[in-house]
């Protein structure tokens, strides 16, 4: 079984708690930080090879060496709590069960980045949490880890928690930024990047809370032997949330060295496929990414076996791969419907655009409706090289990333079960009644024995 | 007219004061929040305006903030609002049939609310459950594992609650 780092109080009894969290430890990575300079603590996250773990998997350390330091303008650092990529809701179990896990990464992370005022932007929905994490705020702050003069250093840190209000755009940063600042979810256009402009224009660092939560022991451990975790270039844990169709979904922590296969089937993680089904397709990290189907997801396009982490899951591009992304686990059995779901996806991007940029606007729109006709049996044969054409046109042509999110999973979905969009098509009424009849189409595989 | 009270304006303040002066916009969000738990579970243009009146904004940039986040009411709503989870990962675990479900006992259709005035059907984009489908979010908390059982049993007791 893979290390814990992250999750590795999280059975204890009251570790919700400042009390319990101090006892197993807790805390420790701010004593030892504070006697550090900001900037040599940002050079343990870059010795840690920390990738960001909403999602695009961008070097931590290296973001936060590009934010700028003009003299006497504030900087920030703005927690992305907004976790809103469906599979995803591995943040959630931190906030919910390690609140001082996530206050502590925050306040080191602020001592490094120079941030007297830090904000966590949590998903509106998350109604309960905002009141979890404020206890712990209120905790840390009455026992000398916040507020004014932190451990005699100086160093003054508040933290303010800022619920969103339903829109999966503000998980991009930018458009977190304006949310943040009073106005609707639209990204800004980059160039000036948040490092430079964030926060009312103001140099601002935008991490993710998993990323976050890793400074901790990051700091305790050192980069250097933080990064001896994993593989290559996937140093560290990941937390993955597991969903779909699976013995055992939840929120499990892995060490990136496992492969794919004893994670959907070994009991210390997903426990295998309920009822005896057979595996048909996954979607690896969250929604967006590419679903690979079963064959393509065990073992790569050469033939090797598949591991969990950043590089495997990404071998072969989008041809025959997929990507780690914010480590939604989303396993479909041999009795789902890729038209069906992949339907459903394009009706979830196509609710949450924003709508500044036509081709996403509009090429949502499009592909919900192309989908759903095909769904509903009135389909048309060139329906489906019209959908690769729609989504051809939105990827790359958008201010932000929710363009190609959307694009993907319509484009990996046609890519590698194109025919059972044609027996759709061929078969309007079977469809009709949900007589899937499809397994044989996605050539599902056999129950592996690990 | 509406007005929120004194210790709501104590707590309006405190929101204020987590950001610099002159960024007190920042606080628009949470004070819609406040406003739709306050008066009637959704936002009319009285009540927006008198946010914008706190703030010191224009109700132009409150309409348009409220009307972009699903999370706000431009209409009314049922005392109780189902908001079931519809998106693929809880789909592959039956949430087109908890929906359906839904709409069948209360005889309203996605987006109606019941005669009585309870209960509201809205079907949402994925609220984070994913592991947990199928599920909905019944004010500030999640409801999940759903079954046709326990859709009953909520319903239920928040009917016996109404009557008392």
């Amino acid at each position: 079984m893979s290390k814990k780092i992250l999750l590795e109080h999280a059975h204890i009894e009251g570790i919700r708690f400042y009390e319990t969290y101090r006892k197993n430890g807790g805390y420790r990575s701010v004593e030892k930080a504070l006697k550090m300079s900001p900037d040599e603590i940002v050079e343990e996250v870059k010795k840690s090879g920390l990738r960001g773990r909403g999602g695009a998997g961008f070097p931590t350390g290296m973001k936060w060496s590009f934010l700028a330091k003009p003299e006497g303008v504030p900087r920030h650092l703005v927690c992305n709590a907004d976790e809103s990529e469906p599979g995803t809701f591995k943040d959630r179990y931190l906030m919910e069960f390690l609140p001082h896990l996530l206050i502590e990464g925050l306040i080191v992370s602020s001592y490094a980045l120079g941030s007297n005022a830090t904000y966590i932007y949590i998903r509106g929905e998350y109604a309960w949490i905002p009141d979890i994490l404020e206890q712990a705020i209120a905790e840390a702050k009455a026992n000398g880890w916040l507020g004014k003069n932190i451990l005699g250093t100086g160093f003054d840190c508040e933290i303010y928690v800022q619920r969103g209000a339903g829109a999966y755009i503000c998980g991009e940063e930018t458009a977190l930024i304006e949310s943040l600042e009073g106005k609707r979810g639209n990204p800004r256009i980059k160039p000036p990047f948040p490092a430079i402009q964030g926060l009312w224009m103001r140099p601002t660092v935008v991490n993710n809370v998993e990323t976050l939560a890793a400074v901790v022991p990051i700091i305790n451990m050192g980069g250097d032997e933080y990064a001896k975790i994993g593989v290559g270039k996937s140093t560290g844990t990941k937390l993955l949330s597991v969903c779909g169709n699976v013995n055992k979904p939840g929120v499990y922590e892995i060490d990136m060295t496992i492969s794919v296969e004893e994670f959907i089937y070994s009991d210390a993680y997903c426990g295998g496929i309920p009822n005896g089904k057979k595996l048909k397709a996954c979607i690896p990290g969250g929604s967006s990414v590419p679903i690979l189907p079963a064959n393509l997801l065990l073992k790569t396009a050469k033939g090797e076996t598949r591991m969990m982490n950043y590089e495997s899951l990404a071998d072969g591009g989008f041809a025959t791969g997929s990507m780690m992304g914010s480590g939604g686990f989303i396993v479909l059995d041999e009795t789902q419907c890729i038209v069906r779901h992949t339907m459903s996806l394009a009706r979830f991007y196509n609710h949450e655009s924003c709508g500044q940029c036509s081709p996403c606007r509009e090429g949502t729109g499009w592909m919900y409706k192309i989908l759903k006709s095909i769904e509903y049996g009135h389909g048309k044969m060139s329906d489906i090289d019209l959908l690769w054409d729609v989504q051809r046109k939105i990827e790359g042509n958008t201010i932000c990333p929710l363009g190609d999110a959307a694009a993907w999973p319509v484009a990996a979905a046609i890519r590698h079960f194109r025919d059972e969009f044609e027996w759709h098509i061929n078969h309007p009424e079977e469809a009709q009644t949900r007589n899937y009849g499809l397994a044989h189409y996605a050539d599902p595989i056999h129950v592996p024995t690990v | 007219m509406k007005q929120f009270s004194a210790e709501q304006l104590n707590q309006v303040q405190a929101i204020i004061a987590r950001y610099p002066e002159g960024k007190q916009k920042s606080a628009l969000i949470p004070l819609l929040h406040l406003a739709q738990e306050t008066f009637g579970g959704w936002l009319d243009t009285e009540t927006m305006d008198y946010i914008a009146s706190i703030l010191s904004i224009k109700p132009i940039e409150v309409y348009e903030v409220a009307s972009f986040y699903s999370m706000f009411h431009m209409k009314p709503v049922g005392k109780h609002v189902f908001e079931v989870c519809q998106t693929g990962p809880c789909m592959l675990n039956g949430s087109d049939e908890i929906i359906a479900y839904i709409k069948e006992k209360l005889g309203i259709e996605a987006g109606q609310t019941t005669a009585d005035g309870l209960f509201t059907l809205k079907p949402v984009e994925c609220l984070g459950a994913c592991g947990y489908a199928p599920m909905m979010q019944l004010g500030k908390h999640y409801k999940e594992f759903l079954t046709k059982e326990k859709v009953d049993q909520i319903i239920e007791e928040l009917r016996t609650a109404s009557k008392h």
